[in-house]
C-alpha cells in the first residue's frame, strides 16, 4: 500500500466509525509520514470537541425575541381555534335552525293534508 | 422538572414549560446557529425560526432523543435553507478545490505547541470553509450527529454527507498543519 492511498483513507478513519484494514494497519505502523498525518487529524478533531464546549454568548435581547416570537405564534394558534370552534357552533346553528324549520315545515304540511 | 417532563408539559400545552426549555438550551442552539452560518444576525434569525419550528412541531417529537439533540435537528435544518437563500450570505464562497493551507511558519500550531492557539486557528479555518462543509463537519465532529441525520437535515444523501465530511476533515487539517515547502517539493 502507497501513503497516497492510506492518506485518502484516513480523514474517514480517524473518528473509528470506519474501520482499517489490515494492509493500512499495517501501513501505518510502518509509516513515519502518515503517523504524524493520522496523529494531525486526530489532534483537529480532538480540537473540535474542545470546542463544542466553548460558549458563545448570543447578544442581549435574542431570548426576548425567541420568547416573543414563539407568544406571538401561540396567540394566532389560540385566535385560530376560537374562530373554529365559532364558525363550527355558528355551522351547528344554522343547522339545527335549518332542520327544525323542515321538521315544522312537514308538521305543517301533514296537518294540512290531514284537514283537507 | 427534568427535560422530559418539561416536554411533555409544553407538548400539553403549557407554554411556561416550552419557556422552560428554551432558557436551559438557547446558547446552545444559537452556538450551533453562529458555527453553521459564520455570522451573528443570521445565527439570531435561524434560532428564532428553529424555536418557532419547534414549537409548532412538538407534537411530532417523539421523546427518543434529547430535546436539545431534536433542537440541533431542527437549527441545521434551518440554516441550511438561509444559507441556500443567500441573501444575507456576507462570506464569498471558496471553491472546493482552492488551496487553504497556510505556509506562514509562525502560524505553525505544532511549533507553538499550543491548543489554545490550536482551537483559535481551527476557529478561523471552520469560517474559511464553504458552508457546506462546514455544516457537515460542525455538526458530526462537534455535535456527534449521525450521517443520516446530517444528510436529512441538510436535503443530501448520506454518501453526500461522507464525502463532504472526508474533504472538510482535509481542508481542516491542511490548513492547521500546512506541508513546508521541502515536504512540498518532495511529494512533486
Amino acid at each position: 500500500m502507497q501513503c497516497e492511498e492510506v492518506s485518502e483513507a484516513l480523514p474517514e478513519i480517524v473518528d473509528g466509525a470506519a474501520t482499517a484494514d489490515l494492509a493500512l494497519r499495517r501501513h501505518v505502523d510502518t509509516c513515519v509520514r502518515c503517523q504524524a498525518e493520522l496523529a494531525q487529524y486526530r489532534k483537529v478533531l480532538r480540537a473540535m470537541h474542545q470546542l463544542r464546549t466553548e460558549v458563545l454568548e448570543p447578544a442581549p435581547g435574542l431570548l426576548a425575541d425567541i420568547l416573543a416570537k414563539v407568544e406571538e405564534a401561540g396567540e394566532r394558534r389560540a385566535l385560530r381555534s376560537l374562530l373554529t370552534k365559532r364558525r363550527v357552533a355558528y355551522a351547528g346553528a344554522i343547522a339545527a335552525t335549518a332542520a327544525a324549520g323542515a321538521a315544522g315545515a312537514m308538521l305543517y304540511g301533514r296537518r294540512r293534508l290531514r284537514a283537507a | 422538572m427534568d427535560q422530559a417532563e418539561l416536554v411533555a408539559a409544553a407538548t400539553a400545552g403549557d407554554s411556561r414549560a416550552f419557556e422552560e426549555l428554551v432558557r436551559a438550551t438557547y446558547t446552545d442552539v444559537y452556538a450551533l446557529a453562529y458555527r453553521l452560518t459564520g455570522n451573528e444576525e443570521d445565527a439570531r434569525d435561524v434560532v428564532q425560526e428553529a424555536y418557532l419550528r419547534a414549537y409548532k412541531g412538538l407534537k411530532r417529537f417523539r421523546g427518543d432523543a434529547q430535546f436539545s439533540t431534536w433542537m440541533y435537528r431542527i437549527t441545521a435544518n434551518c440554516a441550511s435553507t438561509a444559507l441556500t437563500k443567500g441573501k444575507k450570505h456576507r462570506h464569498e464562497e471558496l471553491e472546493d478545490e482552492a488551496p487553504l493551507a497556510d505556509t506562514r511558519p509562525e502560524h505553525d500550531p505544532e511549533a507553538a505547541g499550543d491548543a489554545e492557539l490550536l482551537r483559535a486557528r481551527l476557529n478561523d479555518a471552520l469560517e474559511e470553509l464553504p458552508p457546506r462543509l462546514r455544516a457537515v463537519v460542525v455538526l458530526r465532529d462537534m455535535y456527534d450527529l449521525p450521517h443520516q441525520a446530517i444528510a436529512d437535515e441538510l436535503g443530501i444523501t448520506e454518501a453526500a454527507a461522507k464525502v463532504r465530511l472526508h474533504r472538510a476533515r482535509r481542508r481542516l487539517r491542511e490548513r492547521l498543519f500546512p506541508k513546508s515547502e521541502e515536504e512540498s517539493a518532495r511529494a512533486v
